[in-house]
């Protein structure tokens, strides 16, 4: 049984760039400033391609929702190893505003009308950490879902995932077609080489609108602030365990 | 912390462009270097992929070793030119037959680019001697045997090679070079010593220039592919020097060194030809090494003066400081224009000696420059190895030496500018 498999890729602000919040005070800084493929799904396209090399999955097709430069990402993960990408467009200003539960619909959509067996995303995106697009999809197709995993293995018709959850890990089977979304060890994902970074100009990438999949994106939640965490206090040295308490007294701490 | 630092700045300069205050924050050098590249639009979607890639390979297979291979004294090159070459970033201008991409020079370039973000000198110095060095006449002129032989083994990284032209008695003057392949049947005995031999010891093959004829200089010299492990060749103690100390180079003597004629790249007489078709290669990939730690130094050197408080204020607001360090950025712009307008044309089929010359001669001075302020900028801490400044000190004054010293590149100049004095008639 050979796999359709889709990936969900988004395009956030590079792990390495110091973020600044806006000086409206409503979101980050984001022009001008260097974007790449969130590090969880840069994971899960690694994940899809190796399930292709063992013959698992017979295709792979990178999702991404956002503006013009979503292309570079889904460029990426052509680069990578996908065979082809579909590009939902969303234009920048409504992508401040773009929830899980809007990707969540135009991912469900999107499986639905390819005829997927599997979907697989990232656990988190590093921008909103909201960490809840893989739940939301299957429930909205009415899938099993394995998250957080750090390990999958095909067996007849299912999928044996080991999750990392907080006391350790857990095993478990789910029956295909299935969501899953990848955590940090599943495995490390490969340099596009230099071959394959060419040959991915060649691959289709097919663009659309929220609309085309009637998805509405009317934003239900409103960013009323965002800002800085406090400024870390220097700390200050103590003698022993006497100046301890008497400090931690001063402060009206004990 | 970045809003807390807004309110400090003093009233009269809320009116400096919004976007002028949003770059200067910016902490990690790459995206800047991205965003400096976009702007010139000198790099395509391609070129941008390439760098991506090469930067992720650098950080997780090559930058978390660098400190314990520069202690060490050598990089192991078989390892990381394997990792290079599955990911074909050592084949990039190289033919397709051969393990190549075929792809045009602004590859190389880009690639020369993203390679300056190891932390030292030596390592991307011994990679452009393999890709831009050792292999670009015998991708060029090599008959099939020898393409086969060393050219597609050093595209996969399965071999190192090592460049052999300059000899202990001269480097600058390569037509005066003394060692001889002689012909004696079907193989070419070699005698002679070669100095200053980057990837020496590890080297598996070396494209080495020798004299094979009697006749003139320019005309009596070829290249030849020679194995490092053919008995007679002799490597002296490595050589201890003060900069790109995890790159191993040594002194190679050749004692009736027997290879067969059929490893000679190209026509017989003909290597002095090829050897200088390559340096305009080889020049602009020197100046596109350094872009990338001239503008580290830049950036780190901002960060420390900025952390770093003196009579009771950051160094960086010393206008001596930060007017010096936006000069110093203005230098490398103007450096990085000058690449690429010389690579544009190079692409397009023009002869860019002068221009090529140009960017080997002001990277040299500019990094001497650079290095020398910065370090200077960061006091007492600069002097010391644990920080990055110095180390770029060292390694990066090889490049007014190295490659065609800055005099051999003032010479080419002065000759395309008409004002190079002509040689005494010898009297016969």
């Amino acid at each position: 049984m050979s796999l359709k498999v889709l990936v969900g890729v988004k395009r956030v602000i590079d792990y390495a760039v110091k973020i600044r919040v806006r000086p409206d005070k409503l979101g980050v800084v984001t022009d001008g400033v260097k974007h790449s493929m969130n590090p969880f799904d840069e994971i899960a396209i690694e994940e899809a391609v190796r399930l292709k090399e063992k013959k698992i999955a017979k295709e792979v097709i990178a999702v991404s929702c956002g503006p013009a430069q979503a292309q570079e990402t889904i460029r990426t993960a052509l680069a990578m190893g996908a065979d082809r990408g579909i590009h939902v467009e969303v234009p920048a200003k409504e992508m401040e505003k773009l929830e899980p539960l809007h990707v969540s619909k135009i991912l469900a959509k999107l499986v639905e009308k390819e005829g997927g067996d599997l979907l697989i995303v990232g656990k988190q995106a590093i921008d909103d950490d909201t960490n809840a697009t893989a739940q939301m999809t299957a429930s909205l197709l009415n899938w099993p879902q394995a998250t957080f995993a750090s390990e999958i293995k095909k067996t007849d018709g299912e999928l044996e995932v080991t999750r990392e959850i907080d006391g350790g890990l857990e095993s478990i089977k789910v029956k295909l077609p299935a969501v899953v979304s990848a955590d940090l060890r599943l495995n490390e994902p490969r340099y596009a080489t230099l071959p394959n970074i060419m040959k991915a100009k060649k691959k289709k990438i097919q663009k659309m609108k929220p609309g085309d999949l009637s998805v509405d994106v009317t934003p239900h939640l409103e960013v009323v602030e965002v800002l800085d965490p406090p400024v870390r206090e220097a700390g200050i040295k103590v003698d022993d365990v006497e100046g301890l308490v008497t400090k931690l007294k001063e402060a009206g701490r004990i | 912390m970045a809003a807390s630092t807004l309110s400090k700045i003093p009233k009269r300069l809320i009116t400096v462009p919004w976007r002028a205050l949003t770059t200067r924050n910016i902490s990690t050098t790459y995206p800047l270097q991205q965003q400096a590249q976009e702007a010139s639009e000198f790099y395509k979607q391609e070129h941008l992929e390439l760098q991506n890639s090469l930067k992720k390979l650098i950080d997780t297979e090559i930058n978390p070793h660098v400190d314990r291979w520069e202690a060490e004294g050598q990089f192991p090159a078989h390892e990381v030119f394997k990792k290079l070459g599955q990911a074909g970033f050592l084949g990039v201008t190289k033919p397709e037959e051969y393990g190549g991409l075929g792809l045009d020079y602004t590859y190389s370039v880009a690639m020369g680019e993203a390679l300056g973000n190891v932390n030292c000198g030596a390592i991307p110095m011994a990679i452009a001697v393999q890709t831009d060095m050792a292999t670009p006449a015998l991708a060029r002129f090599g008959s099939d045997y020898v393409k086969e032989q060393f050219l597609a083994p050093s595209i996969s990284g399965d071999l190192v090679s090592c460049l052999g032209v300059s000899e202990p008695s001269g480097g600058s003057d390569v037509a005066s070079l003394k060692t001889t392949a002689r012909r004696e049947g079907d193989d070419f005995i070699i005698n002679g010593q070669k100095m200053w031999i980057t990837n020496a010891f590890q080297a598996d093959w070396m494209c080495l220039l020798a004299n094979t004829s009697q006749g003139a200089p320019h005309k009596n010299k070829s290249l030849i592919c020679v194995p490092m492990d053919t008995p007679g060749i002799h490597l002296n103690k490595r050589i201890d020097k003060m900069g790109m100390r995890s790159s191993d180079t040594a002194q190679i003597f050749f004692e009736d060194v027997r290879v067969p004629a059929k490893n000679i790249i190209g026509q017989e007489g003909m290597g002095f030809t090829y050897q200088m078709l390559q340096f305009q290669e080889e020049r602009l990939a020197a100046a596109a090494l350094t872009l990338a730690p001239l503008e580290i130094c830049i950036r780190e050197t901002i960060k420390y003066t900025r952390d770093r408080m003196a009579f009771g204020q950051p160094l960086l607001n010393n206008q001596y400081i930060h007017f010096r360090l936006a000069e110093l950025e203005t230098e490398v712009e103007c450096l990085r224009s000058l690449l690429y307008r010389a690579t544009e044309l190079y692409v397009g089929g023009e002869d860019v000696t002068k221009l090529a010359s140009m960017c080997k001669l002001k990277s040299g001075r500019l990094v001497r420059e650079i290095s020398d302020s910065c370090l200077q900028f960061w006091g007492g801490m600069g002097f010391t190895n644990e920080v990055l400044v110095s180390r770029f000190y060292r390694d990066l004054r090889l490049v007014s030496i190295g490659g065609g010293a800055d005099e051999v590149m003032l010479s080419i100049i002065c000759k395309y500018m008409g004002i190079l004095p002509q040689a005494p008639k010898k009297k016969k």
